[in-house]
């Protein structure tokens, strides 16, 4: 029986549909993980990079971050968190946290360096302060590279986190690393099926919030976000 | 338990005994990574520079290819190493072939960018000059767009060398090899030998890749 035979077959049993190690709590496990390390990236990592890019300080390092972030190995980094916090979601939520956090420091300080200074000009000229112009006019133009920030993140999140079945996590990793691990090449070509999908659909999902978050007005003259920006791949 | 006692026992970050016995093990890692790292960018350039030149020629393939290779970057590699193991087994290929594949992504995007930032005047100049299709494309539009390319080809190779760790999981992993025994063995000095090592090659690519373009792009000192 070719290996798409027993792939099918392997998604059409019910057993692999219920359970702890059914496909359902594995999606959940696995959206749960990496949507939890995206939100704490972005809660700490957004902040910083706006509030940098607002006033164009430290902007070598906001960009430096990301460098940095690239050449971290993301295995390495989940690895050294278990073996400094044991087992359990807390060294793996750490580690896609610390991985979700430079493309969203970088994107963000660009996005809001790239405000065009006359638009800047003409909101201080209207008499708009320091925050109402950050939240009210900066911002607003400013959507579209971080949402491309935010979607890079999630993206290597569900990547690594589907790593994290190495260090004895959840998620669509399991059927990959027990597939390997017991030569059940169809588990394992299904496990890696899934956590392809579940990367698309994020990418894509994101994609699609992003589109609902920009302005109406900005829309038209929409410049290409920057291609250096989005090429961060650490998983 | 006097807290002492209990230090005593713990693994140190680096056993400096199993590393100073360990060497040839970590060079043999190293010269792994290396190798599979080179290969990873030399097939991301052969697959991204005709391709590249082709879609700024015929824009129609622009959009294709960028897509293509778009979803492709968008897949996890541990995924696509499991796609592949089937077919082409644990070893260099199933390794190469999603990280050549990243590295087209990153580098057409840096072609296309770098030749269409090529000034329609100096396009113009070389047409007048009698420069011919070909000759100009050589001469003319790839030494201006090198910056781009080389910017590209740092961003892929920080990059391949942080994933190739990822394929210890199908027996290879160059130094990621080491970060799984450190795992599967509890044991703290492979894993930091490891990390450092990995961050290290990856600086020391980035600034040699730098040194490279400052000699072969002279004119672009400011970027």
């Amino acid at each position: 029986m070719s290996i798409l035979a027993k792939v099918v077959q392997w998604f059409t049993d019910p057993t692999h549909w219920q359970g702890a190690d059914g496909i359902p709590t594995r999606l959940v496990e696995h959206v749960q993980l990496s949507a939890e390390s995206v939100a704490l990236g972005a809660l700490i990592a957004l902040p910083i990079g706006i509030v940098l890019g607002h006033f164009g300080i430290f902007g070598n390092l906001a960009i430096g971050v990301s460098n940095v972030g690239r050449a971290v190995p993301s295995f390495a980094i989940l690895v050294i968190a278990f073996q400094v916090f044991g087992l359990g979601d807390t060294p793996i939520i750490l580690a896609l946290t610390a991985l979700a956090i430079p493309p969203m420091v970088t994107n963000s300080y660009v996005a809001l360096r790239e405000v065009d200074p006359d638009v800047k000009d003409a909101a201080r000229g209207m008499g708009y302060r320091q925050l109402a112009q950050l939240v009210r006019v900066e911002l607003p133009l400013a959507v579209p590279l971080i949402m491309a920030g935010i979607r890079t993140s999630a993206v290597q999140v569900v990547a690594t986190a589907a790593l994290a079945a190495l260090i004895a996590g959840g998620g669509f990793g399991r059927y990959i690393i027990d597939g390997l691990a017991q030569q059940d090449y169809a588990k394992e070509f299904a496990g890696a099926l899934l956590v392809a999908v579940l990367a698309l659909a994020t990418e894509v999902s994101l994609w699609g919030v992003e589109q609902l978050l920009v302005p109406r007005g900005i829309r038209l003259l929409r410049a290409p976000a920057g291609a250096r920006v989005r090429t961060f791949k650490t998983a | 338990m006097p807290d002492g006692l209990f230090l005593d026992i713990v693994d140190p970050w680096i056993n400096w005994s199993w590393l100073s016995t360990h060497v040839p093990t970590v060079l043999a890692a190293v010269e792994q990574h290396v190798t599979l790292t080179v290969i990873a960018l030399l097939g991301g350039l052969a697959i991204s520079l005709p391709l590249g030149i082709a879609a700024h020629r015929w824009t129609t393939l622009r959009l294709p290819s960028l897509t293509t290779f778009g979803i492709f970057y968008t897949i996890p590699s541990i995924s696509l190493f499991a796609l592949l193991i089937p077919y082409t087994g644990l070893g260099t290929i199933t390794a190469e072939i999603p990280l050549i594949g990243y590295n087209v992504l990153i580098l057409l995007r840096n072609i296309l960018v770098g030749l269409d930032a090529v000034p329609s005047d100096v396009l113009d100049a070389a047409d007048g000059m009698g420069y011919r299709p070909l000759a100009r494309l050589v001469r003319i539009e790839l030494p201006l767009a090198l910056p781009a390319i080389f910017a590209g080809l740092r961003v892929a190779t920080v990059s391949t060398i942080g994933i190739v760790t990822i394929t210890a999981v199908i027996g290879l992993g160059g130094l990621g090899q080491l970060i799984l025994k450190g795992l599967i063995e509890s044991f703290h000095t492979p894993l930091v030998v490891a990390t450092v090592l990995s961050i290290a090659l990856a600086l020391v690519a980035d600034l040699g890749l730098a040194g490279a373009q400052r000699l072969a792009v002279p004119w672009s000192r400011g970027e």
